[in-house]
């Protein structure tokens, strides 16, 4: 249990530290609203490495801590949205056999800006916000892949440093 | 990367340019249009984009608006003084043609904004 605890520590302050970083970092792809992520990263290799309730758990109280520490609430429900939308289809993903990190990563990418687009779309009421969905979509994609190229490389080595 | 990883960015992408399109045709569709009025009330609603031409014959009078080009024109009237027809084809969003013996306002709503009038609020 204290290994656990504190694995998970580690993996949500290195999640923060992450997305610090990105903020440090202007990422720039010439679209408000878009960024890479990298705290992302954590919540995938958490997925595959120590499973999904533990994942979760990370990726809720990454959120939390980053909205209360660099954030505001407003941006926290719309990461909250984004967040618990995307990890719920990056499981589902990672159960259905024939998907990569890759893939998982991208299906997550995509469906974090569907989901703050939809808590977008109820606070100001209006549809036409739609209109830009494309464009999240394709964002979704290629940050998506990114962030999977990454994880693919690091869970292999983290797994074996846990074994050690 | 798996063949399963590839078929979902494919349908991504897919989706992606498929909402693109829909986004734009349905920017398209408010583009500007032409309204005309009789004595207040709406006689019509056309697109300035489609060439056309509306007779309007009531009581009042007679005028014929045509749509040609992206611009609307009152060509023919029976009013006394022709000062619809008189006036220059407007395009321009909240331009307007009026003839006033027949009660008749021909509009345009939307499209590109007027460059050379403006109004203070």
């Amino acid at each position: 249990m204290a290994k656990k605890i504190t694995r998970a520590a580690l993996m949500v302050a290195l999640a923060m530290i992450l997305s610090y970083i990105e903020v440090l970092i202007p990422f720039n792809f010439g679209i408000p609203g878009i960024k890479l992520g990298l705290a992302n990263l954590v919540v995938v290799t958490a997925l595959y490495l120590f499973g999904g309730r533990m994942a979760f758990v990370i990726s809720i109280v990454r959120i939390v801590l980053i909205a209360f520490t660099f954030g505001s609430l407003a941006a926290m429900f719309y990461s909250l949205a984004g967040g618990i939308l995307s990890f719920l289809i990056m499981l589902l993903f990672s159960r259905i056999k024939g998907f990569s990190v890759l893939g998982v990563s991208v299906a997550g990418g995509v469906t974090h800006n569907i989901g703050q687009l939809i808590v977008a779309m109820l606070v100001v009421e209006n549809l036409n916000i739609m209109l830009y969905a494309p464009v999240l979509m394709i964002a979704g994609l290629v940050t998506g892949l990114l962030i999977g190229i990454a994880a693919k490389l690091l869970i292999p080595r983290v797994k074996k440093s846990m074994r050690e | 990367m798996k063949r399963k990883d590839l078929i979902l960015i494919a349908v991504i992408l897919i989706a992606a340019l498929a909402g693109f399109f829909i986004v734009r045709k349905a920017q398209s569709g408010e583009g500007a249009r032409v309204v005309i009025t009789v004595d207040g009330k709406t006689y019509g609603t056309y697109s300035l984009d489609e060439n056309r031409t509306i007779e309007i014959k009531d009581d009042l009078g007679y005028n014929k608006v045509v749509i040609a080009d992206g611009t609307a024109d009152v060509t023919q009237a029976d009013c006394p003084d022709k000062i619809c027809v008189d006036h220059a084809p407007i395009s321009r969003d909240r331009e307007t043609i009026i003839c006033l013996p027949h009660k008749l306002v021909v509009e345009v709503k939307g499209g590109e904004a007027s460059e050379i009038d403006a109004k203070t609020r």
